[in-house]
């Protein structure tokens, strides 16, 4: 499991993921039909590919754009910041790796939390973002996703989650494995107080995210194409020497096996979450 | 395969030692016999004295290293293997049962690696399925029905890397284990033997007490899955190993683990019996411990244990 995520096919990577706005004069390569595209339609459609359907990166403030109300999303637990529990260093110390990732995204860490509204109704959220170390959890990402877990039991609102994460970050070792146990523990909250909890799968949500509370979602969501599983594609590939199905944990694929509610294109997102929260919510209280 | 590295010149004093005493000329030999085995005794002291984490992982994952079946044909009795997960199959990576246990009756479930070709094969070398850890939850939750304490034993290299394991929902399956265990209202004592792999290991480790060998390991990723990360070179897995903070001392010092059990000197693979009796008496004592906190007392203090878990500014 865990952080292969720097290994992820790159033409599915796209450069501008990490930048907040897309620059609109500009025109972008669709990686999957290479089509180009111009700024400003794609930020029209969501950044769906206008030819193809391909749904590139988002970030998590992007992503929150889209999502929620305008201006309605009230962050929460920004402060929160990584230490260096086991000294890691690769090429590079993991202080200065994430120093690199916080410069790059203009984030504090892998997840954003807080409250946001959507069509109206208030909802806790966290949304991942991959270009902050490929969306690795370690005792941040989890702190915060349990504390926002916490808080949607005290403030009896609905839980979304957003993931987009490689898996566990290994540069905090067997704390971040924790933050598994630790978030998924936490989610027992909700269940007492029928609060609905709906995640949403994104390109990619593997290893210690998905094998915690992505996959304990009341409702699974996932966007087209994502690539949804446990152990990463090389991982597996290599231990059974054999190719993999073509769309092999693909949105689409889970969908089938029977892993997941729903395939939902971009730009149906809120609108479904929100109808699915008014039948969550409905009879509850 | 079965000599580690770093112990093969001690096994060639042991091997020269053991034709010396089979041979007749007893009195030449004997000044002989009684240097070697001063000479065994301080090579001994040299190979196994502060093993580095490299060494530890291979002495984690040595095939004469006892585990779970070991476990339970030396410590257990009356046991009664339960099978299954009810929807799939049975998944022979872990083996799951009721069993006594110095007079306590418990649930114990643990991983299976084998301990030849065969058996590694038959067990998949440790590495469950879905099926495996929904077996464990069934049994699990049935412990709790009828208030059973549980008793994990770990020893995998990880959760199966599989296209039907993906299929079937690896992910979810061990994420439900994760949740389910932390509202388990009957003790959960938890051991590492051998290697205690990522999430595979993790699915039966939420437990009021988590103990680990002397010589266990227990990390995030493998060694070599670090190093092919890193440096695309699974060979450089010694270096990673040091890196990533996975033996019983690492995880004692970072506050994950509540004991490290003993093995003998010269490790486990070297005296099993000893290193079994040493696991039976640690659990039997953090077992009269927790039997005697009421159900809610477990939860809370389970509970508050994972909590607290990360370091964050
Ligand atoms: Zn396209």
């Amino acid at each position: 499991m865990t952080s292969w995520f720097e290994k992820l096919t790159p033409n599915f990577l796209h450069p501008e993921s990490k930048k907040v706005s897309i620059p609109e004069g500009v025109w972008h390569k669709c990686p999957n039909c290479k089509e180009t595209i111009y700024g400003k339609d794609l930020k029209k459609s969501l950044k769906v590919c206008t030819t193809c359907g391909f749904h590139f990166l988002l970030c998590a403030t992007e992503r929150i754009e889209q999502l929620t109300d305008a201006d309605s999303f009230k962050e929460l637990y920004a402060n929160l910041t990584p230490e260096d529990p086991i000294k890691f260093v690769d090429s590079k110390p993991y202080p200065e790796r994430v120093k690199m990732a916080k410069r790059k995204t203009g984030l504090t860490e892998a997840v954003l939390t807080g409250d946001a509204k959507i069509n109206g109704r208030l909802v806790s959220l966290a949304v991942l973002d991959f270009g902050f170390m490929g969306g690795s959890m370690g005792s941040v990402m989890g702190e915060k996703i349990t504390r926002l877990i916490e808080h949607s039991a005290d403030t009896n609102q609905p839980l979304i989650v957003v993931s987009a994460s490689g898996g566990a970050r290994m540069q905090e070792g067997i704390l971040s494995l924790m933050q598994m146990a630790k978030t998924s523990i936490a989610l027992n909250l909700l269940k007492d107080q029928h609060l609905a909890y709906i995640s949403l799968l994104t390109y990619p949500t593997m290893g210690g995210v998905s094998a915690s509370f992505a996959m304990l979602g009341d409702v699974i969501l996932a966007e087209p194409g994502s690539l949804i599983g446990f152990a990463g594609p090389r991982v597996i590939k290599q231990t059974i020497k054999q190719d993999l199905p073509k769309q092999f944990q693909r949105a689409e694929e889970q969908l089938e096996h029977g892993g997941i509610d729903r395939v939902v294109k971009r730009g149906d997102l809120k609108d479904e979450l929100s109808k699915i929260l008014d039948y969550l919510t409905a009879n509850i209280q | 395969m079965a000599t580690l590295y770093f112990e093969r010149e001690l096994v060639e004093l042991k091997d020269k030692l053991a034709k010396l005493l089979d041979s007749s000329d007893t009195t030449t030999t004997k000044s002989l016999i009684t240097k070697l085995k001063k000479e065994i005794v301080k090579k001994e002291k040299s190979t196994y004295q502060n093993l580095d984490a490299w060494q530890t992982t291979l002495v984690a994952r040595h095939p004469k290293r006892p585990g779970t079946t070991d476990f339970i044909k030396t410590c257990i009795s009356d046991f009664i293997e339960l099978h299954g997960d009810r929807h799939y199959r049975n998944d022979k990576a872990i083996t799951a049962g009721l069993g006594t246990l110095d007079g306590h009756k418990f649930m114990i479930l643990g991983h299976v690696k084998g301990s030849n070709t065969t058996d590694n094969l038959k067990h998949n070398f440790g590495m469950a399925n879905p099926e495996g850890y929904r077996k464990s939850l069934r049994l699990m939750q049935l412990a709790q029905k009828f208030n059973l304490p549980i008793l994990t034993l770990i020893d995998t290299p990880g959760a199966y890397p599989g296209i039907g394991a993906e299929d079937r929902q690896q992910a979810e399956s061990i994420a439900v284990c994760l949740r389910e265990m932390g509202i388990l209202k009957v003790p959960i004592i938890s051991v590492v033997l051998g290697e205690g792999g990522s999430g595979g290991a993790l699915a039966l480790a939420v437990a009021n007490r988590l103990l680990m060998l002397s010589n266990a390991v227990f990390g995030v990723i493998s060694p070599e899955g670090c190093a092919s990360i890193l440096w695309d070179n699974p060979a450089k897995a010694k270096q990673a190993s040091g890196m990533l903070k996975q033996t019983a001392r690492d995880l004692k010092d970072l506050n994950i683990i509540e004991e490290i059990i003993d093995e003998p000197f010269s490790c486990a693979h070297n005296n099993p019996l000893l290193t079994l009796e040493n696991v039976k008496a640690a659990i039997i004592r953090h077992y009269l411990v927790l039997s005697k906190l009421s159900p809610t007392q477990l939860l809370a203090q389970r509970q508050k244990k994972f909590r607290l878990i990360g370091r964050y500014k």
